[in-house]
């Protein structure tokens, strides 16, 4: 069946030679390299849950009076958003079974670029040629980390309410246009009236569809250019060697996508995430204690935690304090993400074309500044639930402040010096890829022989 | 060497079966719109049960098999590389021999791109002074959330309650907290009662947390502390300025009302703010 259609198409289109080589295409066995595939399976899983919440949300501020199953809630005042939020929990079948997997398979998304970021980023995967798709790269870790921002604001329960109201301050603080941006954006009055409607349009359409278009970009270019890999027998500059697409790679990366899926729903079903009902609805007077953003908005959130107190007063005009912490550091972290490969290149005056990878070990300064950059991020991250660990450990908040500070600044810099010396150690010492390999032979009488090869 | 073989294929049937056991179970789960647990069991089952099969397959059913590419050369011989910048500038060339009509189109076409961007104007109203003013005016009473009108002794000492102007309940702009301080403490106070903004002046929360003991205001979601004893004066975290006090007065009947609006915007800052 399925070979009678790849002759009637290569009959009208000339698909026979194309098809031929891709189905042989080889991908090198290596088990990082899968890891990007994780998010474009996530990817497949949010479009599907999402689409089916989508059928039951509604975008809407307008006032309700909920009289639903839940009975702690029945009866308060809430927006026709939350009220529906609580209807696919509690009356839709499935429902909350669907959006919690939604949930997962965000978070999931987004760590998956992380990691897969972290695999290109040691390995130098983002040399030339690839200085492109890397690119491409931050800008689709960027896109899911407002996608999953715009998803976890739109149900409008106290805990989203508040994060939109940072977001709203945050854009309120840029220089020149902020004021104008706020405006445009909530229709300048809050609470907003029109804020869900089109938090709605760019993450049910806008959004994924950029992110699509960046999937398929990034997908084009790796088939293009063809996969890295790591220095081996056979490998060279010029050849992949691995198992072909069709069929080893092929029920591999069906095995991962299997367990991708698998992963996301046992966490649906058994590990509960954002209880919205818990929160109640958003009333602008109310906050509630701890509150914590998902976990990818947690360094910006630390940030705005442990950022110095200043604002900067200037002809009659003001930048103040979010500034610091919610538009000129994501500002640099992006910045010096796009620029890195071509900053590397400079640096070290390697311009040339690589396909075969390095180890972490083979540039101990590019391990030492990934793993600084990592512990930076990290003390954000962590200085990010200041307040629950200032509870757990009996410290005054201020003391976790200035440890935080201290941590944000100290931590890279002996992440650097520790990376790196034991990098440069193991370099010294080699490794697999250096050790010969030589091929055993039992002779007839009983004795071996020893043959190189590679 | 046939009995392994055998175990294996048995594994990855195995797999399978489960995904059937687990795809029916969702379904059965789910007609009987049983707990999501259930139902997620099911298609965890389901899905579990492929992954197994394809590893099993992958790893043991199939050969190992690796095959070489070689990869595309680039960039592509000199020649092509030419012919390729050639019909560019060719193209270009015949497309720019009148001048005066490409600087024309130029024109056209950056008007036209600044005519698009236009209907964005339509997305919300210009900045006006709304971030300067809240409700409060003079001779506004305060009113609870709950709708009730605070009188002059609702409070006792170390009391709190967040207040709006008369029927503006849940306006964010305008929402205060009203305190009573202790016997000598704090200044400005209305016989003990004082009142702020409770908009953080950092990030826009609300400030909703109050220790009594030493009079600290404090913002739950970024930890700004404000000291209500004086002026709201930042003491710690992160806001760079102090929360506004709102003047108070008692009306003749006994309630509290302000006595003007904030003598500064309320909340974080602004570009227009000075």
């Amino acid at each position: 069946m399925i070979q009678r259609l790849l002759l009637w198409a290569d009959d009208r289109f000339g698909t026979a030679r194309f098809l031929h080589h891709a189905l042989k295409k080889a991908f090198p066995d290596h088990w990082s390299f899968m890891l990007g595939e994780i998010n474009i399976y996530a990817f497949i899983v949010l479009l599907a849950t999402g689409t089916f919440l989508a059928l039951w949300f509604v975008p809407a501020h307008t006032n309700v009076v909920y009289d639903g199953p839940y009975t702690f809630l029945r009866g308060d005042r809430m927006s026709q958003a939350y009220d529906s939020v609580l209807h696919i929990s509690f009356a839709v079948n499935a429902g909350l079974l669907i959006r919690q997997i939604h949930h997962w398979a965000a978070n999931i998304f987004v760590a998956g670029i992380v990691v897969h970021m972290g695999r290109i980023f040691f390995t130098a995967a983002f040399r030339n040629p690839r200085e492109l798709n890397w690119i491409i790269g931050v800008l689709l870790l960027f896109a899911a980390m407002f996608e999953g921002f715009t998803g976890y604001s739109m149900p409008d329960d106290l805990l989203s309410g508040i994060g939109l109201r940072i977001a709203d301050s945050i854009l309120q603080s840029v220089p020149f246009i902020g004021t104008w941006a706020m405006f445009f954006l909530t229709g300048g009055v809050w609470p907003p009236e029109i804020l869900i409607q089109r938090l709605f349009v760019l993450h049910v359409f806008i959004m994924p569809a950029l992110i699509t278009l960046g999937i398929t970009v990034h997908l084009m270019i790796l088939w293009r250019q063809k996969h890295t890999q790591f220095p081996g027998p056979r490998r060279t500059e010029e050849n992949v060697v691995g198992s072909p697409l069709f069929p080893t790679y092929t029920v591999k990366s069906l095995a991962l996508q299997m367990g991708v899926i698998a992963m996301c729903c046992a966490l649906g079903a058994f590990v509960q995430i954002n209880p919205v009902w818990l929160w109640g609805p958003y009333q602008t007077w109310r906050a509630i204690s701890p509150a914590q953003p998902d976990w990818y908005i947690g360094w910006l959130e630390g940030a705005l935690r442990i950022e110095p107190h200043w604002a900067i007063h200037l002809f009659g005009h003001m930048i103040p304090s979010p500034f610091w912490a919610g538009v000129l550091l994501p500002g640099v972290v992006m910045l010096a993400l796009l620029v890195y490969p071509f900053a590397e290149a400079k640096l070290r005056g390697d311009t040339g074309a690589h396909h075969l990878l390095n180890r972490p070990r083979d540039v101990p300064a590019r391990t030492g500044f990934g793993v600084a950059a990592f512990v930076f991020m990290l003390a954000l991250f962590l200085a990010g639930s200041d307040d629950v660990q200032a509870r757990y450990l009996h410290l005054p908040i201020n003391d976790m402040v200035l440890g935080y500070r201290i941590f944000s600044i100290a931590g890279p810099v002996i992440a650097f010096w520790i990376s790196y010396s034991l990098a440069a150690e193991l370099k010294k010492r080699g490794g697999v890829h250096e050790s010969e390999r030589v091929r055993l032979t039992r002779t007839p009488e009983g004795g071996y022989e020893e043959e190189p090869i590679g | 060497m046939t009995n392994q073989a055998a175990i294996r294929e048995r594994a990855v049937a195995a797999g399978l079966i489960l995904s059937m056991i687990g795809g029916v179970a969702f379904m059965i789960a789910y007609a009987k719109q049983a707990a999501i647990q259930w139902q997620g069991l099911g298609l965890c089952a389901a899905f579990a049960g492929l992954l197994i099969a394809a590893l099993g397959w992958a790893r043991w059913v199939l050969p190992y098999e690796q095959v070489v590419d070689l990869r595309d050369t680039y960039p592509q011989p000199e020649e092509e590389r030419e012919q390729m910048v050639e019909a560019y500038e060719h193209g270009m060339a015949e497309l720019t021999r009148r001048r005066w009509l490409v600087r024309l189109l130029y024109g056209a076409a950056g008007i036209l791109g600044l005519a698009a961007l236009f209907p964005v104007g339509s997305l919300g109203p210009q900045p006006d002074d709304t971030l300067f003013h809240t409700r409060w005016k003079r001779g506004v009473r305060l009113q609870r959330a709950d709708g009730a009108l605070v009188k002059e002794d609702d409070l006792n000492v170390d009391g709190i309650i967040t207040v709006f102007p008369e029927g503006s309940i849940g306006d964010s702009q305008s929402m205060t907290v009203l305190l009573r301080l202790p016997d000598g403490v704090g200044k400005n106070t209305l016989g003990g009662l004082i009142a702020y903004s409770k908009m953080c002046t950092h990030a826009g929360c609300p400030v909703a947390l109050y220790r009594a003991a030493d009079q600290r205001l404090v913002c739950p979601c970024h930890q700004s502390a404000f000291d209500a004893a004086n002026d709201a004066q930042v003491i710690d975290g992160p806001a760079d300025h102090a929360l506004p006090r709102l003047p108070l007065q008692i009306s003749s009947d006994g309630f509290v009302e302000a006595a003007g609006d904030f003598p500064s915007p309320v909340g974080p800052g602004f570009w227009e703010e000075r």
